[in-house]
């Protein structure tokens, strides 16, 4: 049961009178997965979890949650998810342990088993300390922490979370993304954020979304396949000594000798050059994979204003 | 579910000071009320006679005026219970929760019947204390009191429909007491003229409790209040059902 899927969303839209907020997206999360959902500001992340989190009925498609459907029987479905809002949902008015056994008890955690809930909870969060204090009276970080504590009290399989780290200071955001990958190990995870190194930092999956679409839906990759290779060659053969190499797709000439091979799919030439290079003394001086980082990915993809015409090829590399 | 949620706001009533305020002012009032009523009933203990008794004179003077600042409070109380947690976000803790709308919106309006049934109780200790000196009646009492309840069940449920409207408390509390304010002033268009007047005299929230008031305990009336509240929840069900979708 190692990958089995826990959310399902097909074809999700969602309209806000002739405004499209989401505009059929597909999306996957399997068992011990963290996904990060990234996208500039008003892409439709938030609108995209609500969904997912049953706030918010889409206009169209489905949610299927560990199998359940969410519009079908959304009780049984909203057993397996925990959800945290961009805003905290806390009473500023309770304690910590009055707040977190109430979450408790909306959850459907028996009576007696609450108070075991709230303490490993608490634990979880760092805030075994906080337990009798009011939560308004708490700093945002531990605020957010309350947040997290609830979203996880009903030990869900999936977990929510939407802008974690937003309005916190750098200690905070750093402790904050501990516990979401501690997280990471027990429970699926969905995260949004705009913050591009805390994606790369958490999550094992990346989506990108802009103007509602999903335009990139890729792991990040840690050592990923290069889209091309840049040789630089003191003795260059002509270039279609190059494309006779295996995995190399297209050459182009960038002159001084240096050349930028791109890759055909799922290939990695750089061993064939370095070989033929060695055979045939072309005099390698510089062999380096063209690695595209998240932030270059992101700022193509939603920076044109055609986003889905980059998006085959960036599928392909 | 129901309960948890009952518990909860039920909690969070009595930890704002707005509860406290409102029980304090009310019983300042009434008590008020009620030691002015006592002073005229002992000087004039011959308005007594075999028809109106101390209960009829005191419970029905006392219970007659609670209406008014009961009609005054009860949007106070409940503006907060939904736009506050819209407006502070927390609104989706309920919604994405595995508890039905159904059971978001009764277990708000419990935790307020709560608060509601603290009220009686002090309505109710008020001229029980006269219990040691007088013959009192007390069928009239708790039939009083039934009265003053499925009134504050009604305007409960009409503040909580209200108060799903807006994020704004304010606001939730001024349309809460127009319109209540405007149910009960149905009672007005009964005098006049009109096609259907009875109706909309019968519609009123006010003729149904004045029976009460003086003991007399009619099926009729208390159906009224129930559908009344019925009603105003399955509109608040509906309107957060609305903003779902």
């Amino acid at each position: 049961m190692e990958n089995q899927i826990l959310i399902e969303a097909r074809q999700l839209s969602r309209r806000y009178g002739p405004t499209v907020a989401v505009d059929g997206l597909d999306l996957t999360l399997r068992q011990g997965e963290i996904l990060g959902l990234l996208g500039p500001n008003g892409a439709g992340k938030t609108t995209t979890m609500k969904m997912l989190a049953g706030c918010l009925a889409p206009s169209a498609g489905s949610v299927r949650i560990n199998g359940v459907d969410l519009r079908e029987e959304p009780k049984a479905a909203k057993r397996h998810l925990g959800y945290l809002p961009e805003q905290p949902p806390v009473y500023p008015e309770l304690t910590v342990d009055e707040y977190l056994s109430f979450c408790a008890g909306l959850h459907g955690i028996a009576r007696a088993d609450r108070a075991g809930a709230v303490a490993s909870a608490k634990k979880d969060c760092g805030l075994t300390q906080a337990g009798g204090r009011l939560v308004g009276n708490l700093s945002k970080g531990f605020q957010q922490r309350v947040g997290l504590a609830q979203a996880i009290i009903h030990r869900p399989p999936v977990v929510i979370l939407d802008e974690p780290t937003v309005g916190l200071d750098p200690i905070q955001i750093r402790e904050i993304r501990t516990l979401i990958t501690q997280l990471g190990q027990s429970h699926s995870v969905i995260l949004s954020s705009h913050i591009l190194p805390e994606i790369q930092a958490v999550c094992g999956r990346v989506m990108i979304i802009h103007r509602g679409r999903s335009v990139y839906n890729e792991p990040v990759a840690h050592d990923a396949l290069a889209a091309a290779v840049t040789v630089q060659l003191r003795r260059a053969p002509d270039a279609g000594a190059l494309l006779a190499l295996p995995g190399v797709a297209r050459v182009q000439e960038l002159g001084d000798g240096r050349f930028r091979l791109h890759c055909a799919p799922q290939a990695d030439p750089r061993e064939a050059v370095a070989e033929a290079a060695a055979r045939g003394n072309w005099g390698l001086v510089e062999l380096r994979a063209e690695q595209k980082t998240l932030e270059e990915i992101f700022v193509e993809l939603t920076a044109g204003d055609e986003p889905r015409v980059e998006s085959p090829q960036e599928k392909a590399a | 579910m129901i309960f948890a949620i009952a518990r909860n706001e039920l909690r969070r009533i009595f930890v704002s000071p707005l509860a406290w305020a409102v029980l304090a002012v009310v019983q300042l009032i009434l008590g008020f009320i009620f030691i002015n009523l006592l002073i005229d009933y002992a000087r004039n203990a011959d308005v007594g006679d075999q028809f109106t008794g101390v209960a009829d004179y005191m419970g029905g003077g006392l219970y007659g005026f609670a209406t008014i600042i009961l009609l005054l409070v009860m949007p106070l109380l409940t503006m907060r219970l939904i736009s506050e947690e819209r407006k502070s976000g927390t609104l989706t803790l309920l919604l994405s929760s595995p508890a039905s709308l159904v059971e978001i919106v009764l277990g708000k309006f419990l935790g307020l019947v709560g608060f509601m049934l603290a009220l009686i109780v002090l309505l109710a200790l008020m001229p029980l204390s006269l219990l040691p000196g007088t013959d009192l009646d007390l069928g009239r009492i708790a039939a009083g009191l039934l009265g003053l309840f499925l009134m504050m069940l009604a305007f409960g449920a009409a503040g909580l429909f209200v108060s799903s409207l807006t994020r704004e408390p304010t606001i939730a509390a001024v349309g809460g007491f127009g319109l209540l304010l405007l149910v009960w002033l149905m009672q007005i268009l009964a005098y006049q003229d009109i096609p259907f007047a009875e109706v909309f005299g019968y519609l009123s929230l006010i003729g149904h409790f004045d029976d009460l008031r003086r003991g007399i305990f009619d099926t009729g009336d208390v159906v009224y209040y129930l559908i009344f509240t019925t009603f105003f929840l399955w509109l608040t069900v509906q309107r957060l059902d609305l903003e779902r979708n």
